[in-house]
């Protein structure tokens, strides 16, 4: 059964549009990764999926209901964690769950078994008797979550869950999404493919409001399975990495150019032209490296590959 | 029953952000003194008058009475609801907006009606219990400087009292709901508050509006029974309709 599904959904801001025609499907009980830079329109989607926003045009239905006619039919079976959540910071966590539950109907017994359930999932048991204003960003974002999963929903809606988190927090976040799996549909929103790829199992990539490409994350690997070359620059030639890639980048045999401070990855078209020209052209530019090999295409490779073929066509 | 479980959540955080004790204190405080000033009033201008020292001060001010004690009550309690209530309900809905706790509880099943209507009903009950204990203070404080009044009239200066807070209190929450700032918000309630008055002065319709109220439980203490059943009526809309507009506004209100 489908338990997200778009039709040529339009959102207009002024003269901005956020969402371009989304069409999406996401699966019942998939964990599903809502791939896409700053601004592609992951937010404005959640917010018109959980009713909080309306659709310029196009239609969206949440297990089965239609949410862009009346966005509050599906509260009872959907869960939500903004990308920043914000509470009543004068209540204390198990006052919190409680009221959220109380919102709910869940009667008080069943409500104050899922609250002490809930507090040591999240691993709020000794902040028990805390104030929510008092709490770190890991503490707020955990108690989101619990909040967001107390009424047991059939789909869970997450907003840039671990964005703001280190990285201690961020794995505290991705295991509890991972012990989801198979309870509920979660329709994840993120910028960070490191997050996608270790806990959703289908991805749906999004562009200028558009949707790029949605398939499952094994076949989408699969798919653009291109292979790619990973090089460490020596300190020393930093200053020279940026015009390399710029020469890089107009050779025919490069597809796409990503750089994290040292380390520069390229995507190829033919890795045995690249074998033997990449090197000819970092000791053309007199480029000392200290690693160099060839890589697995990770998801950050598709994504880019992905969002650069949709640049290149517009 | 939703509207029963967000109300619960108003009246805790009105105990939590001491809002009920503040509310109480300040409008007993100035409950309890109106009578009080009202008593020293003719010796305080005493003093400031050149009044030759061994003249009888009766000749040049009217000794006070209980009339003067209960014009000084309302004079006191009209001012400080109003101050209060503005203070009190521009925040209510903006606030939330702004801060995202409206979006968090807004795609859970509690209707936005019942949001707003906890809002209304957390506020009128926060103020219904101070007006209840400043009446009872200063009923019993103007007994004693004074003489002991009629409890029925005072009882209905006191629900018109509540009334009129009402009213500001419905009309504050509307601006809030039409904003995401609670400074615009208590800007636009006074806005509208001060085009009432001026309203009410030039086109001299001021016996139509909500402040009327006052003045009728003033004549009712007085012993007149003039009724001024229009601006109760209008007072009631002036309640229902900013309530009814912020509804159908929050209703359709993206977050």
């Amino acid at each position: 059964m489908i338990a997200i599904r778009t039709e040529e959904l339009h959102k207009v801001f002024g003269e901005f549009t956020a969402l371009n025609g989304l069409n999406l499907s996401v699966d019942e009980g998939t964990i599903f990764g809502f791939l896409g830079p700053n601004g592609a329109g992951k937010t404005t989607t959640i917010r018109i999926l959980t009713g909080l926003a309306h659709a310029t045009s196009g239609k969206a239905w949440v297990m089965g209901n239609e949410v862009t006619a009346d966005g509050h039919k599906i509260a009872q079976e959907i869960g939500f964690l903004p990308e920043e959540p914000a509470f009543y910071k004068w209540m204390t966590p198990p006052e919190f769950l409680d009221y959220v539950g109380r919102i709910f109907g869940i009667p008080a017994a069943e409500r104050s078994r899922r609250t002490k359930e809930l507090m040591a999932l999240a691993g709020l048991e000794e902040s028990a008797k805390r104030r929510i204003g008092g709490f770190s960003r890991g503490m707020r974002q955990r108690l989101a979550l619990a909040q967001a999963v107390l009424n047991r929903p059939k789909v869970l809606f997450l907003d840039e869950p671990a964005s703001a988190l280190d990285p201690i927090g961020r794995k505290e976040v991705l295991d509890f999404i991972e012990q989801l799996r198979g309870q509920c549909t979660v329709f994840m929103s993120t910028h960070i493919l490191a997050d996608v790829e270790r806990v959703c199992d289908t991805v749906g990539i999004i562009n200028r409001g558009k949707l790029v490409t949605e398939a499952p994350r094994e076949e989408l690997l699969a798919q653009y399975a291109v292979p790619a070359l990973e090089v460490v620059v020596d300190e020393k030639s930093e200053s020279k990495i940026n015009p390399w890639s710029e020469t890089l980048k107009r050779e025919p045999w490069v597809k796409t150019i990503s750089r994290q401070e040292l380390v520069v990855r390229i995507i190829v078209n033919n890795i045995e032209t690249a074998k033997t020209e990449l090197l000819r052209s970092a000791a053309q530019v007199g480029m000392v490296l200290n690693k160099y090999e060839v890589v697995t295409p990770s998801l950050e490779d598709v994504f880019l590959q992905l969002v650069s073929e949709e640049e290149a066509e517009k | 029953m939703n509207l029963f479980t967000a109300f619960r959540k108003e009246w805790m955080e009105s105990l939590r952000s001491y809002r009920l004790l503040i509310v109480i204190a300040v409008l007993v405080i100035f409950g309890l003194t109106s009578p009080l000033q009202a008593k020293l009033l003719p010796q305080v201008l005493a003093q400031a008058l050149p009044i030759p020292a061994g003249t009888d001060i009766s000749a040049f001010i009217k000794p006070p009475t209980v009339s003067d004690a209960v014009a000084q009550y309302v004079k006191n309690m009209s001012q400080f609801d109003l101050i209060l209530a503005v203070l009190l309900s521009m925040g209510a809905v903006a606030q939330e907006k702004d801060k995202g706790t409206a979006a968090m509880m807004m795609v859970k099943p509690l209707p936005r009606g019942s949001f707003l209507g906890a809002k209304f009903l957390g506020l009128a009950a926060l103020f219904a219990i101070a007006i209840t204990i400043s009446g009872i203070g200063s009923y019993y404080y103007t007994g004693l400087l004074f003489e002991f009044m009629p409890i029925v009239p005072w009882l209905a200066l006191n629900v018109f009292l509540f009334l009129y807070v009402l009213v500001i209190i419905a009309i504050t929450l509307f601006c809030s709901t039409i904003t995401n700032s609670q400074a615009a918000a208590g800007g636009m309630a006074v806005g509208i508050i001060v085009i009432g008055f001026i309203i009410g002065v030039i086109r001299n319709t001021g016996r139509y509006l909500p402040g009327e109220l006052n003045t009728w439980g003033i004549r009712l203490m007085q012993g007149t029974t003039t009724a001024s059943w229009t601006a109760l009526a209008v007072s009631i809309v002036m309640i229902g309709v900013p309530l009814l507009a912020a509804w159908l506004i929050f209703k359709r209100q993206e977050l």
